[in-house]
């Protein structure tokens, strides 16, 4: 492991004041996902700058009627919060199916949904990888895409070589509940304090496949904003992996219904979880019949693209999705959708 | 680049100077000869290093040492008092919970932090109604202890320890 300097500031922005004007400093918090990049050879900072005690570790409730998830309350802290799991199910139920109990103790509300990508080239320091070192290519095209995107790439087969390829997924289970939640990200900066809508904190590749979100070298998150529900609102989170526990999202899908309101946010997707905006426009106001279900999300889902690759490639995805969707509407409308 | 800490390790204050690229588990391991946590993995995916880390179970081999200076660390060479074995401990030995042993530190570790866990109501994906008090049944028990891997397979044995030690009859 490289060397480097370790410092806990007084304060969040005494903490971001350093990390601004050093390129090569990064923010640690539960340390999950940033030490096994350390150790990996996939972060190689030359200052760790330690925020996990600079920021709120409280959820405290909001005027409006919602939540404040400070970004130094852990995983587990979440989900045992009963406000949480009585009002956002589906986000309790992205946390639990994530992980272990020993990883949701570290994890934190900051962290999680700035885990990067578990492309298995990605953590590989000998293979070429656009977001690892951009510019060097993409080692997954046409290999283990098991667990990439199809939608938010521009074909089947991207060009290996080009340096915006990148095919990898966003594999945070909670980021996924989070865009269905329509949640807001409090963001303390060098220039001062903004609020980012959930669902733009993750990019897609674009020409810059190393940048996974907005935010700007220096930027922390301070807290994660849950806006109210309406009442009768209900929600969930289904996941579909390869084992029973422990294991990343082959597929998983949040899910909001709130009186003629749907909302669907898919994971394992994309490059950043997708809010299947086209699927919620047909699918408001009408019933919510497994047809029309399925209807909507072949809808969505037109512009995929399977990935082939070792073990048969990520086709697979496209119809699993639906199916996944299917049965999560059906099960937060168990009686309408018979 | 070196640091100076201390940390509480199975009740006895320590005062250390680390590099900061330290890990938790290679500060047990290494400097304090505190074999019983494991390095299985060393990447947060087998819980063979699983130690209490103030009261909560957490992995060693994802912790940088600097990151918890002041903090309290329970080891499974920490848990019997007076002689005497943790439940978790004696439960893992009347129900054969294990073979090489290899896994154990960390499974035991894990079951104390779980079972107080449950005490607290954390639910679990297991979990059918996420705000009911959780029941200490087979399936609670394999979810919750799914970050720990067993090489030799002692599952079938684990759980019921578990449960036993959970006050629960498997
Ligand atoms: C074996 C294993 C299995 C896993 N399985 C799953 C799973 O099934 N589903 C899932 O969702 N996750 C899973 N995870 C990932 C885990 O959820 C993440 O590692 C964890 O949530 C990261 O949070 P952290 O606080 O530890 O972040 P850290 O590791 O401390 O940081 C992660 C990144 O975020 C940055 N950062 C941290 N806090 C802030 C902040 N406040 N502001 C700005 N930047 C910040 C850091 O610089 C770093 O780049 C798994 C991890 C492991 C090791
Ligand atoms: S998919 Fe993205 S992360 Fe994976 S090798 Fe290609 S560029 Fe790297
Ligand atoms: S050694 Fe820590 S989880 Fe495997
Ligand atoms: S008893 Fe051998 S690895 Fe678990």
């Amino acid at each position: 492991m490289k060397p480097f300097a370790y410092t806990r500031p007084g304060s969040a922005a005494e903490a971001v004041r350093e990390v601004a004007v050093e390129p090569g400093a990064v923010f640690l918090a539960g340390g999950t996902n940033l030490v096994d990049h350390l150790k990996l050879g996939v972060a190689r900072p030359d200052l760790v700058v330690d925020v996990r005690t600079l920021t709120s570790r409280e959820i405290t409730d909001l005027p409006d009627g919602g939540l404040r998830l400070g970004a130094a309350s852990t995983n587990s802290e979440v989900t045992a919060d009963r406000r949480v799991r009585e009002r956002y199910p589906v986000l309790a139920q992205a946390l639990l199916a994530g992980a272990t109990g020993q990883l949701r103790n570290a994890a934190t509300t900051g962290g999680n949904p700035l885990q990067r990508t578990r492309c298995v080239y990605f953590q590989d320091v000998t293979t070429r990888c656009n977001k690892r070192e951009p510019g060097s290519g993409c080692s997954a095209v046409g290999g283990y895409t098991r667990y990439h995107a199809v939608l938010g790439v521009g074909s089947a087969m991207p060009d290996p070589t080009a340096p915006e390829t990148c095919i990898a997924t966003h594999p945070s289970d909670m980021a996924v509940a989070l865009t269905a939640l329509d949640a807001q990200v409090q963001v303390l900066g060098p220039a001062g304090e903004r609020t980012i809508p959930f669902g733009e904190l993750h990019r897609l590749p674009g020409d810059h496949p190393s940048r996974d979100t907005v935010l700007e070298h220096g930027e922390l998150i301070t807290a994660v904003d849950l806006p109210p529900l309406p009442s009768g609102a209900r929600s969930a989170y289904r996941k579909v992996r390869d084992r029973a526990s422990y294991a990343f999202a082959l597929v998983s899908v949040a899910a909001v219904v709130a009186g003629e309101d749907v909302r669907i946010a898919l994971g394992g997707m994309a490059h950043r979880p997708w809010r299947a905006t086209r699927a919620e426009a047909l699918l408001t106001g009408g019933p919510l019949t497994e047809h029309a279900v399925a209807h909507a999300m072949e809808v969505e889902l037109t512009a995929a693209q399977p990935q082939p690759g070792l073990e048969g490639g990520n086709g697979f995805k496209i119809p699993l999705a639906t199916r996944t969707v299917v049965a999560t509407l059906r099960d937060l409308t168990a009686e309408a959708l018979r | 680049m070196d640091a100076e800490i201390s940390l509480t390790v199975d009740g006895v204050p320590r005062r250390l100077t680390v590099d900061t690229r330290t890990t938790l588990l290679d500060l047990l391991r290494e400097r304090l000869g505190n074999t019983s946590p494991k390095k299985g993995c060393d990447h947060g995916q087998c819980g063979a290093c699983t130690v209490l880390l103030d009261g909560e179970r957490a992995l060693s081999c994802l912790a940088l040492a600097v990151a918890h200076d002041g903090a309290e660390v329970t080891t499974a060479d920490g848990l019997a008092t007076e002689g005497e074995l943790h439940p978790v401990q004696q439960a893992f030995l009347d129900r054969d919970a294990f073979q090489c042993g290899y896994c154990t530190p960390g499974q035991i570790c894990s079951a104390v932090g779980l079972l107080r866990e449950v005490d607290r109501g954390w639910p679990s994906h297991a979990s059918a109604d996420l705000t009911a008090d959780p029941q200490l049944t087979a399936a609670e028990v394999a979810e919750r202890m799914s970050g720990n891997l067993c090489r030799c397979a002692a599952y079938a044995h684990i759980v019921p320890a578990v449960q036993q030690a959970g006050g629960v009859q498997p």
